[in-house]
């Protein structure tokens, strides 16, 4: 089966490979042989020889530009690079799901996205995913001969080949971009926050609205254990904290091996951005608050007590 | 302005939501328009209270799904519609589309809409597939993702917070656009849309009605299928602590013995 060609959609920024590409990569290697599928820019050779580490022996390159923030004009440059493959994974994100989609309208290709893994039984691609906030498990499978999954980060760990990793093939990809009815008028671009983006966080720390907007304790404690800053929808409606950091099924889905919920009740809309998560630790004054009701460990009380000692303790065990 | 807002007929977010044979356990107690299509049929009426004109709701679902159409005309849509026909069942997104679009498209040959507005997903699946599908399908131009949406001069111009940018997109009418649940806060339905809502007539439309060919929907017409579906279990060996004073080296330890701290 190894001969069958699997494309991945390559995310990166500033050149450089992002963490989830890498885990899909990993995936596609169960599937068949990867080749890298790289839009906007040139790829430089670090990034190459990185995609190559991880099992992409071809990266085809469509340096369109800033086109590549225009779905209708990135997913023309997909299907011009993909044609040879029948299955096309992507790290799953809003806009890619449109890419995903326009892409689909055009080769016929059946489509999963926020899958959480994907084989293939009887010549077929099969994907998982949670549902319902992530109460449910499912596995769909892709009826079409044509196949597209869009997979959540930190839903496969990235391997890489090690010794066998060859520099693999650059093939530039001319492509014709349709004329688009959109237009792009303005880009501000968001400073990236420092350290891992929350998506792809293996550690992610949550405040809510028992933080009463003090994100102090909540980044310190983000800070130790090397991961991101997260929030739930009342934080961020009162404005303690920006959207970016909203965890929740309109915001950022996460699936971190840690999740720490500091004063978020857990309401069901927070649960689906999460609830797929690793070990779940909730810190929260309310013995009744849902979050408990979907945790491992949880500690019935004020995080400005909980924390400061939490961290205490960390710091200790790791000078001890 | 003509604008067309789609709703979704799904399971309450707290009921007991669960699958039967492949696909979602639709019943009619815990039936809700979905909580997100608030935001787009919000979105819909401030663009007609500004610019005039009217505002349709369009359903695609069983016979308990005009509850979701019911709702929009609660909080102000003008006219309901809801296509059922049992050949619709098992649909997947790509299938929804081609029914919806057709649908559409009836309307707008009768009397040109300006625009579509969909919520940015459905708090069941929550593919955000379904307003790209239509865009394509109609040949419209597309908007996704708006936190804000504004109209003026035969074009909308919407802004979008993507996790490494905030942009501002312009496109010509017609338009397909999507709205966040940043985009405006939905109002409560009044008395007297509650009661008008009741008696209003929704008009059923079946696939022969629409021009769409049943081969195109359903499972036929689907290019994915659910092939199994469990709840996930529950967590195990669950431990909650009260905090007395030793609630914070305790969360430490639990921590640092599965090594994750």
């Amino acid at each position: 089966m190894s001969t069958t060609t699997i494309a991945v959609l390559i995310e990166h920024r500033g050149g450089e490979v992002a963490q989830p590409s890498l885990e899909a990569l990993t995936l596609a290697r169960t599937l068949g042989e990867p080749v890298a599928v790289w839009l906007g820019s040139e790829v430089l050779a670090d990034a190459a020889n990185l995609l190559g580490e991880y099992g992409a022996t071809e990266v085809r390159v469509a340096n369109i530009g800033d086109d590549a923030r225009h779905p209708a004009r990135a997913a023309a440059a997909v299907v011009t690079a993909t044609g040879d493959a029948d299955t096309l994974l992507m790290v799953s994100t809003f806009v890619n799901k449109e890419i995903a989609t326009r892409v689909a309208m055009v080769t016929g290709a059946g489509v999963v996205v926020d899958a959480a893994g994907a084989q293939v039984v009887d010549g077929k691609v099969e994907a998982f995913k949670t549902v319902f906030a992530a109460t449910w498990n499912v596995r769909c499978r892709v009826e079409t001969d044509k196949a597209i999954i869009a997979l959540r980060p930190n839903t496969t760990q990235a391997v890489s080949i090690g010794a066998e990793a060859v520099a693999p093939t650059i093939v530039d990809v001319e492509t014709d971009l349709p004329e688009a009815l959109e237009t792009v008028t303005k880009v501000e671009p968001v400073p990236p926050s420092e350290g891992v983006p929350l998506a792809e966080a293996a550690v992610v720390v949550a405040g809510g609205r028992g933080t009463g907007g003090d994100y102090t304790l909540v980044r310190e404690m983000a800070d130790l254990l090397g991961g991101a800053v997260g929030a739930s929808r009342d934080a961020t409606d009162e404005g303690w904290i920006s959207h970016e950091h909203m965890v929740g099924q309109t915001g950022t889905t996460v699936t971190p091996a840690l999740y720490v919920a500091c004063g978020i009740s857990g309401a069901v809309h927070h649960r689906g951005g999460m609830q797929a998560s690793g070990t779940v630790v909730a810190i929260n004054m309310d013995p009744d608050a849902p979050i408990f009701e979907i945790c491992d460990f949880g500690v019935v009380g004020s995080l400005f007590d909980v924390l400061p000692q939490a961290m205490e303790t960390i710091r200790a065990h790791r000078e001890g | 302005m003509r604008i067309l807002v789609t709703v979704k007929w799904v399971p309450d977010l707290q009921s007991q939501r669960s699958f039967t044979d492949g696909a979602v356990t639709r019943v009619a107690e815990d039936g809700t328009m979905n909580e997100l299509d608030e935001n787009a049929v919000e979105a819909a009426l401030q663009l007609v209270e500004e610019h005039g004109g009217e505002v349709y709701a369009l359903t695609v679902g069983p016979a308990d799904a005009h509850a979701a159409v019911r709702k929009a005309l609660q909080l102000g849509a003008h006219h309901a519609i809801h296509v059922s026909d049992e050949q619709i069942a098992g649909s997947d997104v790509f299938a929804t589309a081609r029914v919806l679009a057709g649908a559409i498209q009836k309307v707008h040959d009768e009397e040109p809409l300006d625009m579509v507005i969909t919520g940015m997903g459905a708090l069941d699946g929550l593919t955000s597939m379904l307003p790209t599908a239509l865009a394509v399908h109609l040949g419209w131009s597309q908007l996704s993702l708006a936190s804000s949406l504004e109209v003026a001069d035969g074009k909308a111009t919407i802004v979008r917070h993507l996790p490494d940018a905030h942009e501002t997109v312009e496109a010509p009418l017609p338009a397909v656009v999507s709205v966040t649940d940043e985009a405006n806060k939905p109002r409560y339905p009044n008395f007297k849309l509650i009661m008008a809502a009741r008696k209003a007539e929704v008009p059923t439309w079946s696939l022969e009605d629409i021009g769409v060919d049943p081969l195109t929907a359903g499972v036929a017409g689907s290019r994915t299928t659910v092939v199994d579906a469990s709840p996930r279990p529950p967590r195990e060996n669950v431990q909650i602590v009260t905090d007395t004073g030793e609630g914070g080296s305790t969360l430490a330890e639990y921590l640092i013995e599965r090594g994750l701290a």
